[in-house]
C-alpha cells in the first residue's frame, strides 16, 4: 500500500479532532474527502504533512514503506509528499525562483539525484509556468506576497508541478476561486496525474469534482470517515447536503 | 514556539566565529595607557608634522574633561582607558612597505585567509583595497590606476604627509574633536584609516574598500577615515572588519567623515563583523563609532548602507547633515544581534537646506538574549522649506528572550516639512517556517531565507560585489557553524 492510515486519533489543545480514522490510497488513485466545516479535513492534511501542533493519540500512518511519524516535515516533503495549502502564507522578500530552486534541490539531494543548476531550473520553471498560464513576471515576485487568492492557488499548483510529488494533498484548493481560476487549477492537476502518483483532494463543495474525477469519494464527519464510494456520493451531497451523513 | 524552532535557535546561538584566529607576529607597542606621551609616541611613529601633534593634544585635553555619552540602551562595565594599548604595528613598519615583497608573509597569509588577497595578480577585480592591520595600513591596491584620474586613495597617515592642505581643511570639519568623548578620543589617538579625494567631475570607476583587522591583544583600534567628493564627482566606498576571538573586550572607536560638494555623491557601505563575543557573552569588541556625512553643496547625496552583525556592543549612528539645497541623505541598515550582543544603532538626519530629502530604512533582527535598539533623530531647521523624510523601522524577533526597541526623535522648526514614519515589530512566523519546510527546506534554511527576505530592501543597496557576501554573512550570523 502506498499510503495507509490506520485507526488515527489526534487531538489539539485538549480537543479531539480525528477519531480512529482509516484511509488507504494506492498508486495512481485520486481520492476526494468531503465533509462539513470543522469535521477535521484540514487537520488530516496537516497531520500528514507533519505540522507539529497536533498530539497523536493512537494509530499509524505508513507512506512508501516509511513510518511517517519517524520523518519530520521536510523529510516527508523530500520523500514526495506535497501539501497545497488552503491559505498560502506570504513570505516577503523571498523570491519565488530561488525558493523553488532550493526546494527542488533538497528533494533531489535526499533521492541521491544530481542537483539541478540555475539555468536548467529557470528553463523548467518557465515552461511549467507557461503550461499553467502563469505570467513570467509573477516569477520575479516574492513568495505569495501581494498575490490575489487565485494567484496564490495557481502558484501552489506551479510548485506542485515543479516538485512532482508522489502524493499531493490539496487542502480546499477550490475555496475562493472563481470559475476561470478553478479551471486552470484543475487542468493543472489533471495534467500532472500519472499512474505513479496519487492525489488526496479535500473539499467542501462538489464543484471541484466536476473538473477532477476522483476514483473514490469519502465523507468525513466528526473526525472519521463515515462513508466511502464513487463519485455518486458527491452528487448525493450536492443534493442533500451533509446532514444525512451526520446522524 | 515549537520544539524544532527552539532546537534551531539553540544551534544558532552556538554560532561560531570564522575569523577568530590570531596571527603570530611580532609587534611594536608603546606602554599601555593614555597620556600625552602616548600621543607623542603615535605622532612620532607616524612621522607627523608638528601641527598634527598639536591637533591631537588639543583633542586629548578636551577628552580629559568629557564623559562618555550614556543615553544609549547599552550596559557594559566602565572602560579602563589606562589598560589599553593605543598603538600596535607589525615590526618593521616604520615606513610603509613599497611593495608586497617587503611585507611579512604571515600578514599576506592572514588576509588570504580572510579572503582579501593582496598579491597584484590576485587582487579583487574592480575593487581597490586599503588594508589596515592593527594600527597601520599594510597595502593599497590599484593605486596607480586611480592616480591617473587624479583620485587620491591612501592611508590617512600618508595623506597627512602628502596632502596637508586637504587634511587641514577637512579633518574634523564634520565631526569636531570636541563633539563627544569618543570623537575626542579618536582625534587624540587615531592611528590609521583611509583617505579618499575624488577630484571635480570624476566618477570613480571602481569600488574603494578598506579592510580593518584588529590582531594584537588589549589593543584599541582608532581608525579615522576621511572622504571628500569634489563637485560633480561620485564614489562608492566599502568597509569591512574582523578581529580574533579573545576573552577580553577590545575597544574600537572609529571616526568617519564624508564631505560631498555640489552635485557630488558618496555611497558608503559597511559590513561590520567584529568578534561578537562567545555564547556566554564573554569577550567581543566594543564598537563606538561616529560616522557623519556633510552634504555641503547643492544637489549632493550621501548614502549610508550598513550590515552590522558583529561586536559585543555597537554604538553607531551614521548621520547626514543636509546643508546644500536639494541634497539627499539615505540610511539603510541591517543589524543582527545574537547571544548577549547589544546594538544601539540608527541615524541622524539634519535638514538645513531647502528641498532636502532623507530616507531611513532600518531592519533589526534579534536572537538569543540580545538587545537591539533603533535610535534615530530627524530634524528640520528653520530654512528647510519643503524638506521630506521617510522612515521605516522593522524589527524581527527570533525566540522569546531577546528585545527590540525603537526610539525615533522628530523635531521640526519648519511647518512645510513632510515626515512619514512606519514601524513594525514581528516574530518569526511559524506558518512561514511550516510552509518552507513543507517544500523540503530544512528548518535552518527556512529561517535564513526568511531573515534574508526581511533584510532584502537593505541588502540590495550594497554594491553588487558585496551583496552576495552580505547575504552569506546574514545566514552565518544565524547558523550553527561554517566551514
Amino acid at each position: 500500500m502506498f499510503l495507509e492510515i490506520k485507526d488515527l486519533s489526534v487531538k489539539i489543545e485538549n480537543k479531539n479532532i480525528l477519531d480512529k480514522l482509516n484511509l488507504n490510497i494506492d498508486k495512481g488513485e485520486v481520492h476526494a474527502i468531503m465533509g462539513p466545516n470543522g469535521c477535521g479535513k484540514s487537520t488530516l492534511a496537516n497531520v500528514l504533512a507533519g505540522k507539529e501542533d497536533y498530539e497523536i493519540l493512537n494509530g499509524s500512518i505508513n507512506f512508501k514503506d516509511n513510518d511517517l511519524f519517524d520523518l519530520n516535515i521536510e523529510e516527508r516533503a523530500q520523500e514526495g509528499m506535497f501539501l497545497a495549502f488552503q491559505y498560502p502564507v506570504e513570505i516577503p522578500g523571498v523570491n519565488i525562483t530561488p525558493f523553488l530552486h532550493s526546494a527542488i534541490n533538497s528533494k533531489r539531494k535526499r533521492m541521491n539525484e544530481e542537483e539541478i543548476d540555475n539555468l536548467s531550473f529557470a528553463k523548467l520553471l518557465k515552461s511549467k509556468a507557461s503550461d499553467l498560464g502563469i505570467n513570467i513576471d509573477m516569477l520575479k515576485r516574492s513568495v505569495n506576497t501581494g498575490f490575489s487568492g487565485g494567484e496564490k492557488k495557481r502558484y501552489e499548483i506551479l510548485q506542485m508541478s515543479i516538485l512532482n510529488p508522489d502524493l499531493a494533498i490539496l487542502d480546499e484548493t477550490d475555496s475562493g476561486l472563481d470559475i476561470d481560476a478553478l479551471k486552470i487549477v484543475t487542468e493543472g492537476v489533471n495534467k500532472l496525474k500519472t499512474k505513479d502518483n496519487s492525489f488526496l483532494i479535500i473539499t467542501h463543495y462538489q464543484k471541484l469534482l466536476d473538473y477532477i474525477k476522483p476514483d473514490y469519494v469519502h465523507v468525513m464527519v466528526n473526525g472519521s470517515i463515515v462513508r466511502s464510494g464513487g463519485s455518486e456520493i458527491a452528487a448525493e451531497i450536492e443534493k442533500d447536503g451533509f446532514q444525512k451523513f451526520q446522524q | 514556539m515549537n520544539s524544532d524552532t527552539l532546537n534551531t535557535l539553540d544551534t544558532y546561538s552556538k554560532n561560531k566565529y570564522k575569523y577568530g584566529f590570531v596571527t603570530e607576529i611580532d609587534n611594536e607597542k608603546p606602554k599601555k595607557g593614555l597620556n600625552e606621551d602616548t600621543i607623542k609616541f603615535i605622532s612620532s611613529k607616524k612621522n607627523e608634522p608638528e601641527w598634527m601633534l598639536e591637533w591631537r593634544l588639543k583633542a586629548y585635553s578636551k577628552w580629559k574633561k568629557m564623559k562618555e555619552p550614556k543615553w544609549a540602551n547599552l550596559s557594559f562595565p566602565e572602560i579602563d582607558y589606562q589598560d589599553i594599548y593605543y598603538y600596535s604595528a607589525p615590526k618593521g613598519f616604520e615606513k610603509k612597505p613599497k611593495d608586497l615583497s617587503e611585507v611579512d608573509p604571515k600578514l599576506i597569509e592572514t588576509y588570504n585567509k580572510l579572503g582579501i588577497p593582496l598579491e597584484e595578480q590576485k587582487v579583487l577585480a574592480g575593487v581597490a583595497v586599503d588594508v589596515v592591520f592593527d594600527s597601520v595600513s599594510v597595502a593599497t591596491t590599484y593605486k596607480g590606476e586611480l592616480e591617473k584620474l587624479g583620485i587620491i586613495f591612501c592611508s590617512i597617515g600618508e595623506a597627512i604627509q602628502k596632502h596637508p592642505d586637504l587634511i587641514k581643511k577637512y579633518l574634523g570639519s564634520v565631526i569636531p574633536p570636541g563633539d563627544h568623548a569618543f570623537s575626542a578620543l579618536n582625534s587624540a589617538v587615531f592611528t590609521d584609516g583611509s583617505f579618499v579625494y575624488i577630484p571635480e567631475g570624476v566618477k570613480c570607476p571602481m569600488e574603494l574598500s578598506t579592510y580593518f583587522r584588529i590582531n594584537a591583544e588589549n589593543t584599541g583600534q582608532f581608525e579615522r577615515t576621511l572622504i571628500i567628493a569634489d563637485k560633480g564627482s561620485y564614489v562608492s566606498y566599502l568597509e569591512g572588519c574582523t578581529a580574533p576571538k579573545r576573552d577580553d573586550n577590545q575597544l574600537h572607536a572609529a571616526n568617519v567623515e564624508l564631505i560631498a560638494l555640489e552635485d557630488a555623491e558618496i555611497k558608503y557601505s559597511t559590513v561590520q563583523n567584529w568578534y561578537p563575543g562567545d555564547e556566554d557573552g564573554k569577550g567581543g569588541i566594543y564598537n563606538f563609532v561616529t560616522k557623519r556625512g556633510l552634504c555641503a553643496g547643492k544637489n549632493s547625496k550621501i548614502s549610508w548602507t550598513q550590515v552590522e552583525t558583529g561586536s559585543a556592543i555597537t554604538w553607531k549612528y551614521p548621520s547626514c547633515i543636509l546643508k546644500g539645497d536639494n541634497s539627499i541623505g539615505e540610511f539603510y541598515s541591517v543589524a543582527i544581534t545574537n547571544n548577549f550582543q547589544q546594538a544601539d544603532t540608527g541615524t541622524k538626519m539634519t535638514h538645513i537646506g531647502k528641498n532636502t530629502k532623507s530616507k531611513i530604512i532600518s531592519k533589526g533582527i534579534s536572537l538569543g538574549k540580545s538587545q537591539n535598539t533603533y535610535r534615530g533623530e530627524v530634524s528640520f531647521l528653520k530654512k528647510a522649506d519643503k524638506a521630506r523624510n521617510y522612515t521605516q523601522c522593522d524589527s524581527l524577533l527570533v525566540g522569546n528572550q531577546c528585545g527590540a526597541h525603537t526610539v525615533p526623535y522628530i523635531e521640526s522648526k519648519n511647518n512645510t516639512a513632510v515626515i512619514e514614519h512606519e514601524a513594525s515589530t514581528s516574530k518569526i512566523n511559524e506558518d512561514q517556517l511550516y510552509y518552507c519546510r513543507q517544500r523540503g527546506l530544512s528548518h535552518e534554511e527556512a529561517v535564513s531565507l526568511i531573515v534574508n527576505g526581511f533584510c532584502k530592501q537593505v541588502l540590495q543597496e550594497l554594491p553588487m560585489e558585496f551583496a552576495v557576501e552580505a547575504q552569506k554573512l546574514v545566514s552565518i550570523s544565524l547558523e550553527g557553524s561554517v566551514g
